[in-house]
């Protein structure tokens, strides 16, 4: 186990520096290969010769590419400091870049807007997996009955129908028509009603994506577990049948549950776009979408970063789970 | 259900039917068909056998000859895990130390099972779940029948497990299915099954899974077991030499019904059905050196949806045309005696099974 | 499943739900309420157009209360040498002043200049090369320490540290320093950085331009926020758009980029020293959308009271509003012109004539319809200079009948034009448009259909529209790419006509990079007429000259105006004091923005 342990950290670390040269190579090259002068859109519409050469002396865009990642890397761990046309903006370690847009370093952006993220990304994991599993186990059970289809009409809906219309629909109903709920992000520290308030929409519109796609998942799993030799042994072996599929069908089950959950929140956590666009949720979804729209790379970037993080982390604790789920997988 | 009845009425020596039967286990004109979209399965069509304590009967057959949802229907597992699907429909009796598990409680067969019988499957290792230690596992049967606490059930796992021949056993029980070999894995399965002390042990083809070597060795154990347990077990196997040494009675299944059965040495020296000849035919002798062997069995198991008409064997029976106006072919045989406490359902006469027998057959043996 | 089926499936399924959508959202935000029409309603609001050039309910505007705007954009910066976007100059006025600004009046009366931290407008003497402001007295920063005149020249001096403080227009530069000698305040070697030669502080009071040529718009210039005072000790530079040091009612509490900012009063301001800021508010809060759709509910439901951005409603918000709150409604020109212009770098542009074909060829109904029709879109554009620009003569000026006779394309008189070009059988050619903008590709469709009956094959190419500058401002890259017809839309940096035309259709403003003369005009006629312009003092003849450029521009062929831009902005119930404003390009003028009540 420990082995096993100590493998896979030494292959999510490897795979960090792999993610980060090549989020650094599409981030500085592409744009290079494509023509495009990033410097210009910093500009304004009168494009002064001295603002756009600022522009490139702060993003580091005439640096060579080798000495731009170093310098990424050791501002990581050290800090950096932007000096440029008289002025220097210091950016502490962890320094994930500064945005010249905002005039903000990085990190503490990220650090602001991840409790949004997390907050939206666990409380919609909590409920898709009560519902989406519940759903699938339900309908594996009465399979072909009126339940099964209702339910997986629902699902194809779900999985079908995009999220800023789904949003959309939810906020025209329950904020704007019945008022139930305000809709409009309130941070926990400030109010927790409020909080809640204002996540509860998005925690199902994002839910009821989610909670689709596993409920069909668990369907299917379920239905393959249920035709196991050892389901059959644990019937043969006097077990109600409650315990049977609450116990040894579900336990097999929850193996590819876990393994999608871990990558679908690692995915969420580095930001729901369309669900934090939709609900004006400031949160990293939002923030990289602030920066696509303003050409801002460096939050990009950092984002990016965090995100592809987010998922590492995410697939070493699926890897951990793994091993304490499936004794199995401990040899491998 | 009863239109299915009418034609297999004639099922053999128990036919007519004694409310309260005198043996263990006693099934009277079973039939498990389950209905799907192609057509009615008749997976079992009117079987009738009986069996003591301490004996051991040998069903035999092909695979889709029905031996294997025989078992599932005497354990109540015919209907298990058809989540929406059509319920399989079982008639007949079953009848298992003076209960009749058709009609009985549901719930009542469910304390039955494990505890009064239990069964032991074929591949031991997707028979067991793959995340719980066999200790686990044993424990959990254990604790189903019996109001004790885990540490006591794990006790008596350990002395199972040594029971079995299974070496450090108080290490062993916390071991995964996974990391034990093939062999070591159906001893444990077994285990698994006698926890409780079953009256009745099925064991559905328990060596088929498993290396030539480890085979016997898990055989011997069975019978070891029996003897000492002193319960009734069927061996369900396609290989007529796992029940060879084993079974006091053999019951040979094709197309849902019995062909025949009878002792064991009647069905091995005198057998008096051309199926059954084809299945020596098809069995590995140790005792002989390899010579000209009879091609066992042409052709494949009949469609037990679209089963002949006739002699459900008369498509592959090399002597479906001896006997006159092509009654093979038109009329079902039934179970005759042919012995003592020997029957076989064929068209030809006595004189010509024991001719062909005699003359044909078992010299290639 | 077959990919086939499912995407058909889904079509289906979001076909059905998207009407249930629309139904839902128009009952909720109908709410049964008749409040249409032109008059004032039940809930407060002044009524259609009632703030359209004039003032709506001025005399309901009671002090205190949180003016709540929201938008969907956060400031390029709130940074005054920085910000570009017409909303920011627009709102910078809350915690910026200037030596003249814009008069806080309705309509064509917000296009003059009033003095603001100045006694006066400008003494102008030398010919107009030099221009002295004395400031006046109890004019203070947040911290009560008074605004001086070095204050202002720091703070105009920012604007040559384009290398740190980039973004922001640089006219003040561009006429105090054509040549670029003063390297900016970060670099000025001089004990008190204000080392720039052109601008004279002979005391605290005084403040001296010295022009190196005359510029009649330098005044104009003067009134952009980017020369507003900066005091030096409170400069943090790149940062300073974070939270600007206030000279003005109001001063930053908290900012955090692209979620909110909130200002509330400066208490050192004093009323007295300002004869422009009303200050009626408490508080102004800014929260900042992702969902432009989410946003306009909201507004439509009284959460906010206006839009910050001041783009207009979008579609959705818009039908309803217009059907269900029309009261709350305004409709003013935006002062920008949406337009096709055609390099002349690429063939057979080159040859007025294939210009004129496109011109006469155009649908310009469709046009108009594709931009949202009259009310959304805007009126035909018939020429080149806006309505809110003096000297504009509106649709009255209409070389080529496009609001007349040709109003759906003329495809005989193009025809000929086609043949005087050479290209009888017509050509093939592309349209550039930005992806990021649905109406601009709606235009683009509608042109490429009516050039299609005149043999004009025309192929749209949709570019990534937050890389622009980049795009089309490359005058190679366009020509390489084949951009013959080039979408765009344009408004006054400050509203005159060199405000508006000199980057469009002088010849020196053709740059490599960044360019905006897309069509690469270098037409003596009007580099003379620009000239001439910015030497003229008297504004009869500065209304003329801007006549003459829009003409000679019009006469070359280098533009198809679509429209001269309208949009329907949303005026929440508890806003008074309201008036759109041509120095803002149609804009409400936020600084006096007032509430009803103060709760």
């Amino acid at each position: 186990m420990l082995a096993y342990l100590i493998r896979r950290l030494f292959a999510a670390a490897v795979m960090l520096v792999v993610i980060i040269m090549v989020v650094f190579g599409i981030f500085f090259l592409v744009p290079k290969w494509a023509g495009v002068d990033v410097a210009l859109s910093f500009v304004g519409k009168q494009a002064d010769p001295a603002a756009v050469e600022g522009v490139r002396q702060k993003l580091g865009l005439s640096d060579p590419i080798y000495s731009q990642v170093w310098e990424f890397f050791k501002g990581l761990f050290a800090g950096r400091t932007y000096v440029g046309g008289g002025d220097s903006v210091h950016c502490a370690a962890p320094c994930f870049g500064y945005s010249f847009r905002t005039e903000q370093a990085i990190w503490p952006v990220i650090t602001d807007r991840f409790p949004v993220t997390l907050g939206l990304a666990l409380g919609a994991a909590v409920l898709w997996l009560l519902f989406g599993v519940a759903a699938g186990v339900l309908s594996a059970l009465k399979r072909g009955s009126l339940w099964d289809r209702g339910a997986m009409v629902v699902a194809l809906a779900g999985v079908s129908l995009p999220i800023y219309f789904t949003g959309l629909l939810s906020l025209a109903i329950f904020s704007y028509s019945l008022g139930w709920v305000e809709g409009e992000y309130v941070p926990l520290d400030e109010s927790f009603t409020g909080w809640l308030g204002g996540m509860i929409l998005p925690w199902i519109t994002l839910a009821f994506l989610y909670a689709a796609m596993y409920a069909r998942i668990t369907r299917a799993t379920m239905m393959e577990i249920l035709g196991e030799d050892y389901i059959r042994t644990a019937r043969a072996k006097g077990l109600k049948e409650r315990v049977v599929i609450g116990k040894h069908a579900m336990r097999s089950t929850m193996t590819p549950i876990l393994t999608m959950l871990g990558m679908d929140l690692g995915a969420l956590i580095g930001g729901a776009i369309l669900t934090e666009t939709t609900f004006s949720l400031p949160g990293l979804g939002q923030a990289v979408l602030n920066g696509i729209k303003t050409q801002d790379l460096p939050i990009i970037l950092g984002v990016t970063l965090i995100t592809s993080l987010a998922v590492l982390i995410a697939n070493l604790v699926v890897d951990i789970l793994y091993a304490v789920i499936d004794p199995r997988v401990r040899l491998a | 259900m009863t239109e299915l009845s009418k034609s297999g009425a004639a099922v053999g020596e128990p036919t007519p039917a004694s409310p309260t039967p005198t043996a263990f286990l006693e099934v009277r004109d079973l039939k498990v068909h389950f209905p799907t979209d192609d057509g009615l399965v008749k997976s079992v069509d009117g079987l009738s056998f009986k069996l003591e304590k301490g004996k051991t009967l040998g069903i035999v057959g092909e695979s889709g000859s029905g031996k294997s949802v025989t078992s599932l229907g005497i354990m109540g597992l015919h209907t298990a895990g058809q989540y929406g699907k059509r319920k399989a429909q079982i008639s007949g009796e079953i009848w298992l130390d003076g209960t009749e598990l058709l009609t009985a409680d549901p719930d009542h067969v469910r304390k039955l099972r494990g505890r009064e019988m239990a069964m032991i499957f074929q591949d031991p290792l997707s028979a067991l779940h793959p995340y719980y230690t066999i200790g686990q596992q044993i424990v959990e049967a254990y604790r189903i029948h019996h109001n004790v606490d885990k540490k006591t059930a794990k006790k008596r796992a350990v002395e199972m497990l040594d029971r079995v021949g299974i070496p450090q056993p108080d290490k062993r029980v916390d071991n995964y299915p996974h990391e034990f070999s093939g062999g070591m894995r159906q001893r444990a399965m077994i285990a698994m099954s006698l926890v409780n002390n079953p009256e009745l042990l099925i064991a559905d083809e328990p060596t088929t899974a498993l290396d030539v070597t480890v085979q016997a060795q898990i055989l011997d154990l069975i019978r070891d077991l029996q003897k000492e347990f002193g319960s009734a077990v069927i061996i369900i196997t396609h290989d007529l030499g796992v029940v060879a040494e084993l079974a006091d009675d053999i019951l040979v299944m094709y197309g849902g019904r019995c062909v025949e059965r009878g002792p064991a040495e009647k069905v091995f020296y005198e057998p008096r059905h051309p199926y059954t000849w084809g299945l020596l035919g098809s069995m590995p002798r140790l005792d002989r050196e390899q010579q000209e062997r009879l091609i066992p069995v042409k052709g494949s198991p009949p469609s037990l949806i679209n089963i002949p008409s006739g002699c459900a064997f008369n498509p592959r029976c090399p002597y479906a045309d001896i006997p006159k106006d092509n009654v093979t072919r038109t009329v079902r045989p039934e179970l005759a005696e042919v012995g003592s406490q020997h029957w076989a359902a064929c068209h030809m006469t006595q004189e010509q099974r024991e001719r062909i027998w005699t003359e044909e057959i078992a010299p290639k043996l | 499943m077959t990919t086939q089926r499912t995407s058909g499936r889904r079509k289906q399924a979001f076909a059905a739900a998207a009407a249930v959508a629309a139904l839902l959202t128009t009952a909720a935000c109908g709410g049964g309420n008749d409040d249409g029409g032109d008059k004032g309603s039940a809930t407060g609001a002044a009524g259609f157009n009632a703030a359209n050039n004039k003032v709506a309910q001025a005399s309901l505007a009671k002090k205190g209360g949180e003016l709540k705007f929201a938008g969907a954009q956060d400031a390029d910066s709130w940074d005054t040498t920085r910000g570009y976007y017409g909303f920011m100059w627009n709102f910078a006025r809350y915690y910026s002043r200037q030596l003249v600004t814009n008069a806080a009046e309705p309509g064509k009366k917000g296009t003059e200049l009033t003095p603001d931290l100045a006694t006066g407008l400008a003494k102008v003497t030398d010919d107009g090369k030099t221009y002295t402001y004395t400031l006046r007295d109890g004019i203070t920063w947040e911290d009560g320490k008074p605004i001086t005149s070095k204050d202002v020249k720091y703070g105009i001096e920012r604007v040559w540290a384009q290398d740190v403080l980039s973004g922001g227009p640089v006219y003040v530069k561009d006429v105090l320093d054509p040549k670029g000698e003063y390297k900016g305040p970060y670099k000025d070697t001089s004990a008190d950085k204000l080392g720039l030669k052109a601008i004279d502080t002979p005391d605290d009071k005084t403040i001296v331009f010295h022009l190196p040529e005359a510029n009649a718009d330098f005044e104009e210039i003067l009134a952009l926020v980017s020369a507003s005072p900066v005091r030096q000790d409170k400069d943090t530079k790149s940062k300073y758009g974070l939270k600007p040091f206030s000279s003005g009612p109001y001063k930053f509490q908290s900012y955090s980029p692209g979620k909110d900012l909130v200002l509330v009063r400066n208490d050192k301001w004093s009323q007295a020293s300002d004869p422009i800021r009303k200050a009626y508010p408490d508080k102004i809060s800014v929260k900042f959308f992702s969902n432009a759709n989410d946003l306009d509910a909201r507004l439509l439901a009284g959460d906010y009271d206006l839009d910050i951005n001041q783009t207009g409603l979008s579609p959705q918000g818009r039908t309803t509003a217009l059907q269900e709150h029309k009261a709350n409604l305004d409709n003013p020109v935006s002062g920008y012109i949406r337009y096709a212009t055609f390099p002349q770098s690429v063939k057979p542009f080159d040859n007025e004539h294939c210009r004129k074909a496109v011109i006469y060829g155009a649908d310009h109904v469709s046009l108009q319809t594709a931009r949202g029709g009259p009310v959304a879109g805007g009126d035909i554009g018939t020429n080149m200079l806006p309505p809110t620009v003096p000297g504009s003569e509106g649709q009255s000026y209409d070389p080529y009948e496009l609001n007349g006779a040709n109003k759906n394309g003329n495809v005989a008189k193009a025809k000929e034009e086609l043949k005087a070009c050479g290209q009888p059988n017509g050509f093939k050619t592309t349209i550039a448009v930005r992806n990021n903008k649905p109406v601009e590709v709606a235009t683009a469709e509608s042109l490429q259909a009516s050039l299609k009956k005149i043999g004009i094959d025309v192929n749209i190419d949709q570019y990534d529209g937050s890389q622009t500058s980049g795009i089309i401002g490359s005058p190679s890259n366009v020509k390489k790419k084949g951009y013959g017809i080039i979408i765009m839309g344009w408004g006054a940096d400050f509203p005159s006509v060199q405000g508006f035309g000199l980057p469009l259709w002088d010849g020196k403003y053709i740059l490599e990079s960044g360019n905006n003369n897309f069509a690469l005009i270098d037409d003596k006629k009007i580099n003379g007429l620009f000239d001439t312009y910015v030497k003229t003092q008297d504004d009869a003849g500065k209304l003329a000259i801007a006549k003459d450029i829009n003409h000679a521009v019009m006469e070359g062929g280098y533009y198809l105006p679509f429209v001269f831009e309208k949009f329907v902005n949303w005026r929440g119930d508890r806003l008074a004091n309201v008036y759109t404003s041509d120095g803002y390009s149609g804009m409400y003028d936020f600084v006096n923005l007032g509430l009803k009540s103060a709760k």
